[in-house]
């Protein structure tokens, strides 16, 4: 009995629960109720918005790896045409050094035949010179020598001509003219 | 001149000749004067120097033909000479020439000769060529120094050359 007095005397007095820990029953059921009610609301009411919220940052996270994806694929396809574009620089480079390996061997070869055959014909053309001014040299000391018999000749040849000489071809012309029809 | 003033000067000269009677003189002694006068460039400038008075020029021809030409032959240059007409006298000398062989049905037959050819020679020479071109032939011989020796006769177109000077052209060419 004396419990129950003081259990009711507790009841009554506002300053003494009836556990240190525990609230009452009434006001845990109506806590509870609270709650759920209070739950249940911002479940239909914010729920939607959250999930929404969710979905989007969701979403924009999956963007934004999708980006980082799509720039991590780009870059290493930059990555791979830079070395493509190296190699080809690189076999470029080598192309050109052989071509231009190629031109020079081909110009020094060009130029030492051209070379040799100038060098021929300067030597065919100093031959040839010789040759014509030696012949020059004989043909105008032939042309002399003619050049002086022939004004000679008709000299030498109207000092000996005698008077009788000449009669003598007066008569040949005559007998060969004579004789030849 | 025109061929036509030169025929006409040659008949001219042809017909005084015949009407003279000595045409076969005068004509061989005009076609000596024409080879003279083509051959002499002395006597070619003088008679054809018109700053001399016509009478001197007439007396170079006297003093040439006079003592060796016969009277017809020496007047006829001398009118050639004196009527202006002496750059053509070769000209007219040869067709008068040419007349007076036409005339008598022949050729002329130009001989040139180193020396002078006698009266036989030329006999002989004149049927030798008449033989060996087939023509009737008026002969004409000039001493001609210049052919050396031997003789050339030119008929016509025809030349038969036999001359020191033309063989010694051709061993000339051939040095």
């Amino acid at each position: 009995m004396n419990t129950l007095v003081a259990a009711l005397l507790a009841a009554e007095d506002p300053t003494v629960t009836h556990h240190w820990l525990l609230p009452e029953t009434p006001e845990i059921i109506y806590g509870g109720l609270a709650t759920v009610i209070v739950v249940a609301a911002l479940v239909k009411f914010a729920g939607p918005f959250v999930k929404k919220g969710f979905v989007g940052r969701t979403e924009r996270i999956q963007k934004e790896l999708d980006d980082a994806a799509s720039a991590k694929s780009k870059a290493t396809d930059d990555a791979h045409g830079i070395r493509a574009a190296l190699g080809d620089i690189a076999s470029e480079r080598a192309r050109l050094l052989a071509e231009a390996d190629a031109q020079a061997a081909a110009v020094l070869t060009e130029g030492r035949v051209r070379i040799t055959q100038e060098v021929a014909d300067l030597e065919a053309k100093a031959v040839a010179d010789l040759a014509a001014a030696r012949g020059r040299s004989t043909d105008e000391l032939r042309s002399q020598i003619a050049m002086l018999a022939a004004y000679a000749t008709p000299i030498v040849v109207a000092q000996t001509l005698t008077e009788q000489t000449k009669s003598e071809l007066v008569e040949s012309f005559i007998n060969n003219v004579g004789a030849s029809r | 001149m025109s061929n036509k003033k030169v025929e006409a000067y040659a008949r001219a000269l042809f017909e005084i000749a015949q009407a003279e009677g000595s045409l076969e003189r005068v004509e061989d002694e005009l076609f000596r004067v024409a080879r003279a006068f083509e051959s002499n460039d002395q006597l070619r400038t003088t008679l054809t120097d018109t700053t001399l008075p016509a009478d001197r020029r007439q007396q170079v021809v006297e003093q040439l033909l006079g003592a060796k030409a016969s009277a017809t032959t020496v007047q006829l240059v001398t009118m050639l000479v004196t009527s202006g007409q002496v750059k053509e006298l070769a000209s007219i000398i040869d067709a008068l020439v040419k007349r007076a062989s036409t005339e008598k049905q022949q050729e002329v037959a130009e001989v040139r000769s180193a020396i002078p050819l006698s009266d036989d020679q030329q006999k002989r020479l004149a049927a030798a060529l008449s033989k060996a071109t087939g023509k009737a032939l008026n002969l004409k011989v000039v001493v001609d120094p210049g052919v050396l020796g031997g003789l050339v006769a030119v008929v016509g177109d025809e030349v038969i050359d036999d001359t020191v000077r033309t063989r010694l052209e051709q061993l000339k060419t051939r040095i």
